[in-house]
């Protein structure tokens, strides 16, 4: 299958948001590939500071059956969340159960005015009623579980997708 | 050699003691523990992953810090925490340790965190457990009579990790009661797995167990001639309680000879830390001037314990 290039969807992904930021938005990156993303996304929208970044290690709703694994790193949000609109920011969109994981873990920050979904790709899949608003490419067939779709970020920093096997 | 605290994947099933554990294991639990240390700013000072999960403190012990710091971590984890005070429960009334765990289990335990007075009562829990196919409940020990208080010894080294960064060229030196302390084990255990060049340990004779040069370390008769360019000072209460005979002079002659004054801390290195494990015996085995002084990371090591052991909780709860 041909992957579709990653900068150029991070640049319309850009273009989808820039029209409906308001001074309050924030933009909160899900690690590690929603970390890359989102700070592209700050740089492409002429953001000043830095953007938020959470690992959903600690909320993962398979914790009882697959227990700790990876190196969880801190929560690291240097702003208040209390009536910001929050845009959470993945590279795939797939079951939505990590997208579940960030909201539980966004709202122990404090208690945004909105939050909403912003996506690289949308692989199909879904387990929970979870939609994104914005979404740069949706797969025209979703792909089967034996496949991992992720973003992958290279020596120059140029981010790029990969298929792997799961 | 079979490790009790290890599942057959090589897993932490149980944490009974450091000695023995692969540096690995240590050093997976010090890395997960950093994260943690950021739950305490949150809004929401909690996270879901021992949610459901029913925690008995079980301390046939007195205890308040240690006991308070696992409850705490446990709630951080959501867990619902029970703690049984042996005073006031049924070992008063002569029942067996093992009959006081089969009942909890029957409550639907999932772990323990055990205090016991004997050496080895912990051990025997967590026998017993794999004994009777319960292996899907854990066990923490959490201080042993004198043999283990492996909490401890990972809370500090965690601390002198976030001062020192690095365990490789540090020179440790543990003063005071070493003979009762099961907190000395642990710290010499886990400093010398971690691979701490030069480990000493300060102590009058008569509270230095023989054989201790066995585990790895340096001993000193002399606190001037020990403290003398050292990276960490690890101070250890004076355990009075645990005391038969006459071991020791007056407190007061202890204080003069043995206690860490602002004169002798200046031997050793100009940056280097003062732990203590607490509770402090101010005027015995340290000076006020040095327990509140600018080397003292007395307080953070509290801090920090919190997060060490939620890293424990979740990494046996999560095997």
């Amino acid at each position: 299958m041909q992957l579709p290039d990653a900068e150029t969807l991070c640049r319309q992904l850009a273009e989808q948001i820039r029209p409906n930021f308001q001074p309050n938005t924030v933009l909160i990156g899900i690690r590690t590939g929603g970390e890359w993303l989102a700070r592209r996304l700050h740089t492409l929208l002429g953001l000043k500071g830095a953007p938020g970044a959470i690992d959903i290690s600690f909320y993962r709703d398979d914790y009882g059956a697959r227990g700790l694994h990876g190196r969880p790193q801190r929560a690291d949000i240097p702003f208040s969340i209390e009536d910001a609109a929050v845009i959470l920011v993945d590279d795939v969109l797939y079951t939505g159960r990590t997208t579940r994981a960030a909201l539980n873990e966004v709202f122990d920050f404090g208690r945004p005015a909105s939050v909403e979904l912003a996506v690289l790709v949308d692989r199909g899949g879904r387990e929970l009623p979870i939609a994104a608003r914005y979404c740069a490419h949706i797969l025209p067939e979703p792909l089967p579980a034996s496949q991992n779709l992720q973003l992958e970020q290279a020596e120059d920093g140029n981010l790029f997708l990969r298929l792997v096997d799961a | 050699m079979h490790n009790p605290q290890l599942n057959k994947h090589g897993e932490l099933q149980h944490l009974l003691t450091l000695d023995g554990l692969p540096r690995e294991v240590i050093t997976a639990i010090l890395d997960h523990a950093a994260p943690f240390t950021e739950v305490a700013e949150r809004e929401v000072k909690k996270l879901p992953l021992l949610r459901g999960k029913s925690i008995f403190n079980l301390f046939f012990e007195n205890s308040t810090r240690t006991r308070t710091t696992f409850e705490i971590a446990a709630k951080r984890l959501t867990a619902d925490v029970v703690n049984l005070n042996v005073s006031t429960s049924s070992t008063a009334k002569g029942e067996s340790l093992l009959d006081t765990v089969d009942n909890l289990c029957a409550m639907n335990a999932d772990m323990f965190v055990v205090r016991h007075a004997a050496s080895g009562a912990p051990v025997l829990i967590a026998q017993h457990l794999e004994a009777t196919g319960r292996d899907h409940i854990h066990v923490i020990n959490a201080g042993d009579g004198r043999h283990a208080h492996p909490t401890q010894g990972l809370l500090d080294m965690y601390t002198i990790r976030h001062y020192k960064r690095d365990f490789g060229n540090l020179s440790v030196a543990i003063v005071g009661d070493v003979l009762h302390s099961r907190v000395a084990r642990s710290q010499i255990a886990a400093l010398t797995i971690l691979g701490v060049p030069d480990v000493r340990v300060i102590a009058p004779k008569t509270l230095l167990p023989t054989g201790i040069e066995k585990m790895g370390v340096r001993t000193f008769n002399d606190m001037r001639e020990g403290l003398r360019e050292v990276d960490v000072v690890m101070m250890l209460r004076l355990q009075n309680e645990r005391m038969a005979g006459a071991l020791l002079p007056t407190p007061q002659e202890y204080y003069k000879v043995w206690g860490l004054t602002p004169e002798k801390l200046a031997l050793a290195r100009k940056n280097a830390i003062v732990m203590h494990p607490g509770p402090l015996n101010r005027g015995i085995e340290i000076d006020s001037a040095v327990a509140d002084g600018a080397q003292a990371v007395i307080l953070p090591q509290v801090t920090f314990g919190i997060a060490v052991r939620m890293a424990v909780m979740s990494l046996l709860a999560g095997q």
